[in-house]
């Protein structure tokens, strides 16, 4: 059992015959998306940091250690507690890049 | 269902759009005060600004029977520049005095930097010295974790703030423990992409329960949903969890927040809840 056992009020059973087709075209859509980077014109994007953090979450779907949702905000976070000195982009970008 | 939309930022949005949420339950909306998308020229813009959210806002929501309320602040996203921080944090006692104006926010931290955290204290400061509630932004995306928790360590060292009267909102999984056991309230935004969804502000209530906690839709300029909260409803059904429980938090925990402000009420109509 996983943490927060028995919280949902549905089934193993219910919750897939409810929810299975929408989730399922969310697999085929990353899995299109991986494929879709496998053909493109320049393969330049290996060592981006999105795409890490993409391959690190998707170990953790199926390490069996359960609380995916919390460890894979995890890996998109920046873990750290400092403030910056000043703006450096108005903007975040989705995950975290210890290289920057 | 009757529900309050504790954010939705309305001046983005067409007079269509308060006419939908009236018709889906929508009785309520606060709106804090938020960045343009792009930044503002100086401190007479945002008094138009601040005019707009007390003065138009609210007529063009009672035209559908929706009580609309507003916070004030300068956003973190324009906290960089001390100076016009400054200036803008002159005008807003004026505003305080005016009867939708609930409290300071969207206050808290964008980027993290130094300058978004002393903008963020100037503003709880004037909060304290004016006795208002405040309702708190948490930064987006891979800064979420960190400014959530520079803003909750900063707030919990300060012996003035009384967490009950504090909002700090677009909580997700990895932040929403932090803001509940500190004894704050708490937003779960449904917002497509960069925030929560439907399903998985149902699965924290599952997991926390119901208390302090609140759902709203955020919606803005950007790609957003006005009628998030009535997807939200529909999503509890879903999953099984009876009208009781949804009438809590989309209807009764805001009014059990918002309420600490003398000045909300819900529309003066027959069969409306008296608060």
């Amino acid at each position: 059992m996983g943490a927060h056992a028995g919280t949902s009020p549905l089934t193993q059973r219910e919750l897939i015959a409810e929810y299975f087709m929408e989730h399922r075209v969310q697999v085929l859509e990353l899995a299109a998306f991986l494929d879709r980077l496998d053909r493109a014109r320049e393969l330049d994007g290996d060592d981006d940091f999105r795409m890490r953090s993409v391959q690190d979450a998707l170990k953790t779907l199926v390490d069996g250690q359960g609380n995916r949702v919390q460890r894979v905000q995890m890996i998109f976070s920046d873990p750290r507690s400092e403030l910056l000195d000043e703006l450096d982009q108005k903007s975040a970008k989705g995950a975290y890049d210890p290289e920057a | 269902m009757e529900y309050i939309d504790l954010h939705a930022h309305m001046v983005s949005r067409t007079t269509d759009d308060y006419r939908a949420m009236a018709m889906s339950g929508c009785v309520a909306v606060t709106e804090p005060a938020f960045w343009a998308g792009y930044d503002r020229p100086g401190v007479d813009a945002f008094v138009d600004y601040f005019n707009r959210l007390t003065d138009f806002e609210p007529k063009r929501a009672a035209t559908y029977g929706i009580e609309h309320f507003t916070w004030m602040c300068l956003n973190p996203k324009e906290a960089e520049d001390r100076e016009l921080t400054r200036r803008v944090l002159e005008v807003i006692p004026r505003y305080l005095e005016l009867p939708t104006v609930l409290g300071i926010g969207e206050i808290g931290l964008n980027r993290v930097t130094r300058n978004e955290l002393a903008g963020f204290k100037d503003h709880v400061d004037l909060a304290m010295e004016h006795e208002q509630l405040i309702h708190i932004h948490t930064p987006h995306l891979e800064d979420k974790w960190k400014g959530t928790k520079v803003i909750v360590e900063t707030l919990a060292a300060d012996q003035r703030i009384e967490p009950g009267r504090v909002m700090v909102d677009h909580a997700e999984e990895h932040t929403v423990d932090m803001i509940l056991d500190n004894g704050f309230w708490t937003g779960l935004t449904l917002y497509p992409v960069t925030k929560v969804s439907p399903a998985r502000a149902v699965d924290v209530l599952e997991t926390r329960g119901p208390e302090r906690i609140c759902v709203a839709a955020a919606c803005d300029w950007g790609e957003s949903r006005p009628l998030a909260v009535p997807e939200f409803i529909m999503e509890m059904r879903r999953r099984g969890h009876p009208d009781s429980l949804i009438r809590r938090v989309v209807y009764e925990n805001p009014i059990e927040f918002l309420s600490q402000s003398p000045k909300f009420h819900l529309p003066d109509r027959e069969g409306a809840v008296a608060v």
